[in-house]
């Protein structure tokens, strides 16, 4: 602390005379490895421009969904409500079924990325560790894989749940994850690979000296040791799981709704629960309640997202998916 | 440990198969989810199908389905071309903004977590049905781009230069919303240029703009194959693309069940291809790398 205060005393005392147009000059276009003054002030001018426009549909949300009829209809009424009016919360969440939703919405999310974690952290391992035939075979289709999408091979899969009885129940997404073709399983395989791969070898020397097996060894210190990794596999499959509705409403629509699968029929739902029929304009939907119904869908994800927020965005340098 | 009694298997061996178990429910998966699927739906989309009470039965009728796609179906080459010239405006949108904001972040100031947190945010809560509510309550417009002078410049040049401007401008939040992902992955790299390289490129003399050119941008060039490839996969699979929705809507199509929406998955599979591989000659390298 002390020499913090310091340091900005010697500052202040800079004489003024001294700022001669070289000096501005430095200031403003930076010399060497400062950066100047103008440079910083474009940057933060992008970068608040650019942040705005990431945050206003959000904002847009917040806002719009705060808002009474009278005030949805006003139009000097933009940005700021006239009151804080909860109504559309609780219409949205009885649409969503909630209560119920929300739990199912967990476990078809967290099942499947704790089952994919797992396999890929077991076949990344084997490719990281292991020599054997056809290596680079299995990495190119693993590769491959990767730009198949989904539509080509999911009518043949259908079909092959179909067959079994698993139609409109959790395992289509349960299986795949668990044998490692989920939701972009080949990254987190891949992410996996990297990191066995850039550990040093001799642990697990050590490991099989002292008479630990393969498993053992994997168990035992591979795994402690991959523990950013595993998070970042985790959370990722977690958020691809919890926001996907593609396959799902396919595999098991009808059955099993998560809250986004519910958002995505919001208007027939809330249609059957407020009818209109009357001709009344008390009950109409309108894009307040719409607006709270995307925002209790995403509730949960902004939650997480606050409080693990430095495990996305470190993700990347920590699990080390750009090492080459 | 290299000693080799007679009768036993080597360790190599040993090896080999210890790693061929680990990988093994990879290849189970493959085979079944992956593979085989990928096959079947290739059988699949030159049949047709009819679900009698004793099982599915399939009937080769070639490419009879291709043709009922491109001729008979009014909504299929729509969605399509569509679909097609959404992924293809979009990728280098997406690539470019990517790289300009990881360039933007990569600079050491105040508040640098926080914008790092704001531009990687909807990848947390980006799906189909959020964004198509974003979209049908006018969210993601931000401003009415039209009004502006810019706006209306770009949209008297010809065609051929002003529709790839005005998309951007019409998609603004969409394109900045699928980047956060790559954002990551170039600030990631970014960091990875040891600093020492700047240095000796300013003493030599180098400006800020040459040393972008001549050097992050060569360095970044792999990494930018990897990010488009990601790109193109990411919007191309995106369930609110009009040909996915064609896809699924498709795949219990009375008369012609799964063999029609497979017909319709590989024509879009093959124009996904064609951008993979144009992304693949652009940026590919003497010798080839498959790692991330």
């Amino acid at each position: 602390m002390n020499v913090g205060s310091f340091n900005i005393k010697v500052k202040e005392k800079a004489p003024i005379h001294g700022w001669n147009i070289d000096r501005i000059k430095k200031k403003l276009l930076g010399a060497g490895k400062t950066d100047g003054l103008l440079k910083k002030l474009i940057t933060y001018a992008l970068l608040l421009g650019i942040g705005f426009v990431y945050l206003y549909p959000l904002m847009f949300m917040i806002v719009n969904s705060l808002m009474d009829v009278s005030d949805l209809v006003n139009p000097t009424v933009r940005w700021v409500p006239t009151r804080m009016y909860f109504g559309n919360y609780r219409i949205a969440y009885k649409v969503l079924d909630a209560s119920k939703t929300f739990g199912v919405s967990l476990v078809m999310a967290g099942l499947p990325a704790l089952f994919q974690t797992a396999c890929c952290a077991v076949v990344g391992y084997g490719f990281a560790r292991f020599e054997f035939p056809l290596k680079r075979l299995w990495m190119l289709l693993l590769v491959i894989t990767f730009i198949i999408p989904g539509q080509v091979t999911m009518v043949p899969r259908y079909m092959l749940f179909d067959a079994y009885g698993m139609i409109n129940t959790p395992l289509p997404s349960m299986i795949p994850a668990l044998l490692g073709q989920g939701i972009k399983s080949t990254i987190f395989v891949l992410v996996f690979y990297q990191f066995f791969h850039s550990y040093p070898k001799v642990l697990d020397e050590a490991g099989e000296i002292d008479g630990a097996g393969k498993l053992k060894i994997f168990l035992k210190i591979a795994l402690p040791m991959s523990v950013p990794a595993i998070v970042v596999a985790f959370l990722f499959s977690f958020v691809w799981y919890w926001n996907e509705t593609y396959l799902a409403g396919i595999f098991f629509g009808k059955t099993i709704q998560t809250l986004p699968m519910r958002l995505q029929s919001f208007v027939d739902s809330y249609n059957r629960l407020y009818p209109t029929s009357d001709g009344s304009a008390v009950n109409r939907l309108n894009e307040s309640i719409r607006m709270a119904g995307t925002m209790l869908t995403i509730v949960p994800m902004l939650l997480m997202y606050t409080v693990l927020q430095k495990q996305f965005v470190e993700s990347v340098d920590r699990a080390g998916i750009t090492g080459e | 440990m290299k000693g080799k009694k007679p009768g036993t298997i080597s360790i190599r061996q040993k090896n080999a198969i210890t790693g061929y178990l680990f990988i093994l429910p990879w290849i189970l998966g493959f085979i079944l989810f992956t593979g085989f699927p990928f096959f079947y739906s290739i059988f699949l989309s030159f049949s047709s199908v009819k679900i009698a009470p004793t099982g599915i039965q399939t009937r080769w009728i070639g490419i009879g389905n291709y043709v009922q796609a491109f001729t008979k179906d009014v909504n299929f080459p729509v969605a399509l071309s569509d679909s097609f010239i959404f992924v293809l405006l979009s990728t280098p949108m997406i690539v470019v903004a990517s790289l300009i904001m990881a360039m933007l972040l990569n600079g050491k100031f105040r508040g640098r977590t926080i914008f790092r947190a704001i531009f990687f945010l909807p990848v947390i809560i980006i799906s189909g049905p959020v964004i198509s509510e974003l979209l049908t309550n006018n969210a993601a417009q931000i401003v009415n781009p039209s009004k502006y002078t810019v706006y209306k410049v770009f949209s008297t040049l010809p065609e051929a230069i002003g529709a790839p401007v005005l998309y951007v401008f019409d998609n603004l939040v969409m394109i900045l919303w699928f980047s956060g992902v790559q954002i990551l992955i170039f600030l990631a790299s970014l960091q990875k240029i040891d600093g020492s390289i700047y240095e000796a490129a300013r003493i030599d003399g180098a400006s800020s703009w040459e040393i972008f050119w001549k050097i992050v941008l060569p360095y970044l060039k792999p990494v930018i194959m990897v990010n488009a490839i990601y790109t193109v996969v990411e919007m191309s699979g995106f369930p609110n693309n009009r040909v996915n929705m064609e896809i699924s809507k498709n795949m219990f199509l009375i008369g012609n069940v799964y063999s029609y929406s497979a017909a319709q998955s590989w024509i879009y599979f093959s124009a996904e291809l064609l951008l993979l591989g144009v992304v693949f000659l652009l940026f590919r390298e003497k010798k080839k790398r498959w790692k991330r």
